[in-house]
């Protein structure tokens, strides 16, 4: 299994009238083909943006991005064609992400016509074994968006990126807007199609449970930065980070005998625009001291493929 | 897996027929399009109708009541008003639609490109059709026309180009909110080039604001036309034309209400005809409205 997308400190910044707002702010990962990178953090911190820049809807400013080895950071129009047929995304709103004037089957053709080498047959098969493949019956096939519900009208988004085969998808909050019986649906679909196609996943939530189901390795995020990268279960079992043991807190437990605590941060978020130095976290930060004030932490792998970005790390947890 | 025809492919439906239908099936649309069609073909027929012509002048049979002999009455110089409506006619619709496509085409193109490029070009493109807005409209034909010169080709370009601004304004407005909707992030994230994207996802969304604008602006336009002819700078004279028919009737108005009342009849009806059909095209092109 070789590394399929790698991300060398990326970054997004914006310029808005107040300053420059940086979205995403030195980013770094590699992910292994068949891997599912599940990336969490609370509103605002820079994960959607994240998501749009690794499949080129929005130039990074700076750093690089290397698929299966090669320079994709700035690419030729025809080359983002190529591209395109590689790597596709899921959007968040089942109701906002398609056109309203298209029928399922118009909607879920689209990548097929764009591509423009395919014969009408051939589109016609693919479309139908791709409605069975997402569980859409077809009889659907020219109903328009509004007369559908959530979980079907995802499942065209799903088909849509799946149509012309791509390695690797890009979910951005794919379940979010979805009842959560729906949900479990469409995460269910997610890993069957992971398995059967081979399918890399860039995983964007801010549900825990569900990224807790889905990924294979987890970043989170705060205020555009990573804070942390593990495995899955290593995170779950011992979140190093001072926010993602926040996070993790506000998860509900089943377990009623299992003691623990509610860590609720207190303070505000930083503003993205124009970030002071220092650690952006420390403003909430119950461990925060003035040294976390001045200098940003570095990321330091304090275990085995488990990277965090805090002064106090060891100390906290003991290491 | 036991009768679920696996392999059955549902047969897709046509896009036009569908629209198409429920047009047909649109009373209020149908009711219109008959009215427009009767008058066109009337108007068409006019030489079969009144085979005297327009300007056939009996100076003994000045301002006859509608009757038997002259339908809808005679003028002062003993016209038939018939043969004027119906001469007229020909004139003030074809003005009405061809100034409407004028302006419709220029004001789609000046509006969507202004939208869809945003930046310097929606400045620069918006920033001059203010300048138009800026002078009132029947102004601004008036100095078109006077330009260009009269004649009936000439009153409808000067016609057309002074609605432009309102088209491009009501186009731009809805183009912008559909580019910030997220189907259109996603048309790019499948590779969608800029005019397919313009002319399938972003366009076919702004029709209704474009067609309601284009209904009204059919009534407008003969009313402008009018206002032209009036001040001969439109069709001449002798001519017929239903504007020029209502404002030379005017000064007859207090003695002799019918010379203004059939021009002005024809105008509303056919104005009105083309906003019925006009909303039922709207409506048939949205498939969220079908029940």
């Amino acid at each position: 299994m070789g590394k399929i997308l790698e991300a060398k400190e990326l970054k997004k910044y914006f310029e808005v009238k107040a300053g420059t707002l940086h979205a995403v702010d030195g980013v770094s990962f590699s992910l292994d083909e068949g891997e599912t990178l599940g990336v969490v953090g609370e509103s605002g911190c820079g994960k959607s943006t994240l998501g749009r820049v690794l499949i080129h809807l929005l130039e990074s400013t700076d750093g690089q991005l290397l698929y299966k080895g090669e320079d994709i950071t700035h690419v030729s129009r025809s080359k983002l064609t190529d591209l395109r047929h590689e790597m596709q995304m899921i959007f968040q709103d089942p109701f906002a992400s398609l056109n309203p004037r298209r029928t399922v089957f118009q909607a879920i053709s689209e990548p097929m016509e764009i591509a423009g080498t395919f014969s009408k047959k051939e589109i016609d098969e693919r479309v139908y074994e791709m409605m069975d493949t997402v569980g859409l019956a077809r009889r659907l096939v020219n109903c328009y968006p509004h007369e559908l519900d959530g979980g079907r009208r995802q499942r065209i988004g799903i088909a849509r990126a799946l149509i012309i085969d791509p390695k690797l998808i890009i979910c951005d909050e794919p379940v979010s807007a979805l009842d959560v019986s729906i949900q479990a649906q469409i995460i269910n679909l997610l890993l069957d199609i992971q398995e059967q196609r081979k399918l890399t996943y860039v995983f964007i939530t801010h549900d825990m449970m569900v990224v807790k189901y889905i990924s294979s390795k987890i970043m989170v995020m705060y205020l555009g930065q990573m804070v942390e990268m593990a495995p899955t279960n290593k995170l779950f079992e011992m979140p190093m980070h001072p926010y993602s043991k926040a996070l993790l807190s506000a998860v509900p437990q089943l377990d009623v005998d299992h003691k623990h605590e509610r860590i609720v941060l207190k303070g505000e978020v930083y503003s993205p625009i124009d970030p002071k130095p220092g650690c952006r976290f420390a403003a909430r930060c119950p461990y925060a001291t003035d040294a976390c004030r001045i200098a940003a932490p570095p990321l330091k792998e304090l275990l085995p493929d488990h990277l965090v970005a805090c002064h106090r790390a060891e100390e906290i947890n003991g290491l | 897996m036991s009768k679920e025809p696996k392999l059955k492919t549902v047969k897709r439906r046509s896009m036009g027929q569908e629209a198409l239908n429920r047009l047909l099936r649109n009373r209020t649309a149908m009711f219109g399009l008959a009215i427009l069609l009767l008058v066109i073909i009337l108007c068409t027929l006019a030489g079969v109708i009144c085979p005297e012509g327009d300007n056939a002048q009996d100076p003994t049979k000045t301002f006859v009541s509608p009757g038997a002999e002259f339908l809808f009455g005679t003028d002062n110089l003993g016209r038939s008003l018939l043969a004027r409506v119906l001469y007229g006619g020909r004139v003030s619709i074809l003005i009405a639609f061809v100034s409407t496509i004028i302006s419709a085409i220029l004001g789609i193109i000046l509006g969507t490109v202004a939208a869809y490029y945003g930046g310097v070009v929606d400045d620069v493109i918006m920033r001059i059709m203010d300048v138009f807005s800026a002078i009132p409209n029947l102004l601004l034909a008036i100095a078109l026309a006077a330009i260009l010169g009269s004649g009936v080709f000439n009153c409808m370009l000067a016609v057309g180009v002074a609605a432009v601004p309102h088209f491009a304004r009501v186009v731009r407005a809805p183009i912008l909110a559909v580019m910030n909707e997220q189907y259109i992030e996603v048309a790019r994230s499948i590779d969608a080039k800029d005019r397919r994207i313009m002319f399938i996802h972003v366009l076919p969304n702004v029709l209704s604001p474009i067609i309601v604008q284009a209904t009204t602006n059919l009534a407008q336009a003969i009313l402008m036309a009018a206002s032209l002819s009036f001040l001969g700078l439109g069709v001449q004279a002798p001519n017929a034309e239903w504007g020029a028919l209502l404002s030379s009737s005017r000064q007859y108005m207090r003695n002799y209400p019918y010379l203004t009342y059939i021009p002005g009849i024809a105008i509303a009806s056919v104005v009105l005809s083309m906003n019925l059909f006009g909303d039922g095209v709207r409506d048939a092109l949205d498939p969220r409205l079908k029940y």
